[in-house]
């Protein structure tokens, strides 16, 4: 994959409203996002994510910065000069149009050739298995073949990105599953720059190969979704992502220590009081009085099928969650009430600052 | 045992007050029909079936005058206050709301809250100054009048039509290459078409239908159907006027079918 941007937005800002009551949905975002890859922006319901996408798209001119594509300023450009489609979340197909002229819509927009409109719009239909389908109205489908118009159509001008505002999240779970692959596949064989909106999580980590996370119209971390789960840069970017246990800790040389005395080895470039961070599926248990294990209760535990989440209690009270493989029939497992030895993954646990 | 639901049906005397009311609505209309078919001179008293009054309604030139008056007029207005309402309501609803937008809204509907007779009496002293001033006495000023107590009868079923159009559609368009007036030409007007004619029909039949501010502002010589029918008062009453009023009801009913098949929901 080459490393040559294609949408950049610098140092923008939306702010909404007047006088006291501005709300700044966006605040001073500076983003780079490269050609063909799978971006996801990932967030809260009111985050600013959708108003990134709005303003790229162009629906929406930002209070000041400056949207690049392609090394270009087009800030003041309107949506309809801007070689960029999107998917909306309501898909907002053209009621009065058949699948075919939806699909074309664009193409004719730009004055192209009726026999390549033809040709475009047959190939666009096979690429998301609707070619039947070609001259039905849109009302006559069904949420997701509705769906597959919405991609079909925005992808068929051949764009240079591809914006997604939280396109499945009509859909249900099943098929929302199905149309994850299908988007990945999509991207994968157009090879167009696919911007993602959703609030997410487990969507944004299965399908991104980068995801920028987002929260009070900020950028708080941006990274590939193994980056962003394993090395998290504060407390909103851990607990948003996947489950974590947050333990009070103070920097000591070598490590942190907890509230119970326990001496942690980890990185800390911080000082004083500190938060550690550590995964469910990271924390062993292990023998009580173990050398080095950290002393818990198990108070009680969550059954979930293959795992089990263990919440336990150490000595001053701090709760922890692990996660462990649930035991075969017939096999012990841990039980509530018993004493037990905690253990963090060697490299699991991280030091967040806030 | 569940409480019973309560049904306006089981009330005693239900069935009696809705044949009652129904025998108001319909009756006299159906008298008035029936007569239009009288043999005789007389509006009351049937004296056999026939078209005669047709014929004499048809042969009339008063008639034909009127008649031809009222529908250049009607489709004037219809046409003049459907674009005016269609432009109102883009302009009050396909943007993000804004101060005395309220106002402006009962201001666009003003013939719906003033009184009729109010305008027209206000209608008849401006019009005679410009008379005055200009000179100019046709038609112009019956279709000024109508196409302006129109305005509001074709603005709300326009302004409905838009209320239920999501807003993404004209953003759909303008993200696919669509300038703003191929946007409006090709997804808002015709997403909006049912609701303008639907708009224009109901301009026209309010406009046909006109009395009071017709008569105050018209002419001499400028009667227009219904002021026609208004002036055969004074003199005696013959079935031609019912035959006139058939004819008047029947195009109506004809065009708020057509109304009613435009608007209602497809599939």
């Amino acid at each position: 994959m080459t490393e040559a941007v294609t949408i950049e937005a610098r140092n923008a800002v939306k702010a909404f409203g007047q006088g006291d009551h501005v709300v700044r949905a966006l605040d001073d975002v500076s983003i780079q996002i490269r050609k063909g890859e799978f971006f996801t922006l990932l967030g809260p319901s009111g985050c600013g994510k959708t108003t990134l996408l709005r303003l790229i798209a162009g629906f929406e001119m930002p209070t000041s910065g400056t949207i690049l594509l392609d090394g270009a300023d087009i800030t003041e450009l309107p949506p309809n000069k801007r070689p960029v489609n999107t998917v909306f979340q309501s898909y907002a197909l053209f009621p009065h149009l058949t699948v075919a002229e939806n699909v074309g819509f664009g193409l004719t927009m730009q004055g192209r050739p009726r026999a390549e409109v033809t040709a475009r719009v047959a190939e666009m239909l096979a690429l998301v298995k609707l070619e039947a389908m070609a001259g039905r109205k849109v009302s006559q489908l069904s949420g997701g073949q509705q769906q597959r118009v919405a991609l079909a159509r925005a992808l068929a001008p051949q764009p240079k990105v591809l914006l997604l505002d939280e396109p499945l999240s009509a859909l249900d779970l099943k098929l929302r599953k199905e149309m994850q692959v299908e988007l990945k596949r999509l991207q994968t064989e157009t090879g167009i720059t696919f911007i993602f909106v959703t609030h997410d999580q487990e969507e944004a980590l299965t399908m991104s190969d980068r995801i920028g996370v987002m929260s009070a119209g900020k950028l708080q971390q941006v990274g590939s979704p193994k980056d962003i789960y394993t090395r998290p840069v504060n407390r909103f970017v851990a607990s948003f992502i996947g489950e974590t246990n947050f333990l009070p800790a103070t920097v000591v040389p070598g490590g942190v220590r907890l509230a119970t005395g326990d001496v942690v080895e980890v990185a800390a470039q911080a000082r004083g009081d500190v938060t550690l961070t550590v995964r469910p599926e990271q924390v062993r248990i292990v023998g009580a009085g173990e050398a080095g294990a950290i002393a818990a209760t198990v108070k009680f535990l969550v059954y979930f099928g293959t795992d089990t989440h263990c919440h336990l209690a150490l000595a001053d009270g701090t709760e922890v969650v692990a996660r462990v493989q649930s035991p075969a029939s017939g096999e012990a497992g841990i039980e509530a009430g018993s004493a037990v030895g905690l253990r963090f993954a060697s490299g699991a646990a991280q030091v967040l600052e806030d | 045992m569940a409480e019973r639901r309560f049904e306006i049906g089981r009330i005693p005397g239900f069935a009696t007050v809705a044949v009652a009311t129904f025998v108001m609505l319909y009756l006299p209309i159906a008298t008035l029909v029936a007569f239009s078919f009288n043999e005789g001179n007389s509006i009351a008293v049937w004296e056999g079936l026939s078209l005669h009054w047709y014929r004499e309604a048809w042969d009339n030139q008063a008639v034909k005058d009127a008649t031809a008056r009222s529908l250049i007029i009607a489709v004037c207005a219809a046409v003049i206050s459907t674009t005016v309402a269609t432009m109102a309501a883009l302009g009050t609803t396909r943007r993000a709301k804004f101060r005395g937008e309220t106002f402006i809204y009962v201001a666009i509907n003003q013939p719906l809250m003033v009184p009729e007779i109010v305008t027209a009496v206000a209608l008849m002293i401006f019009f005679g100054m410009i008379k005055v001033a200009t000179g100019y006495q046709g038609l112009g000023y019956l279709i000024l009048a109508h196409s302006a107590f129109c305005i509001p009868f074709a603005y709300l079923p326009i302004r409905a039509r838009l209320e239920g159009m999501d807003l993404s559609l004209e953003a759909a368009a303008s993200d696919l290459y669509a300038t703003p007036w191929k946007t409006f030409r090709h997804v808002t007007l015709p997403l909006l078409g049912p609701g303008i004619l639907a708009g224009a029909m109901l301009a026209f039949v309010i406009s046909l239908d006109d009395v009071i501010i017709t008569e105050f502002v018209k002419s001499g010589g400028q009667d227009t159907l219904p002021t026609y029918m208004l002036g055969q008062l004074r003199r005696t009453m013959t079935p031609e006027v019912n035959a006139i009023s058939t004819a008047l009801l029947a195009l109506t009913v004809m065009l708020l079918t057509a109304f009613f098949l435009l608007t209602r929901k497809r599939d």
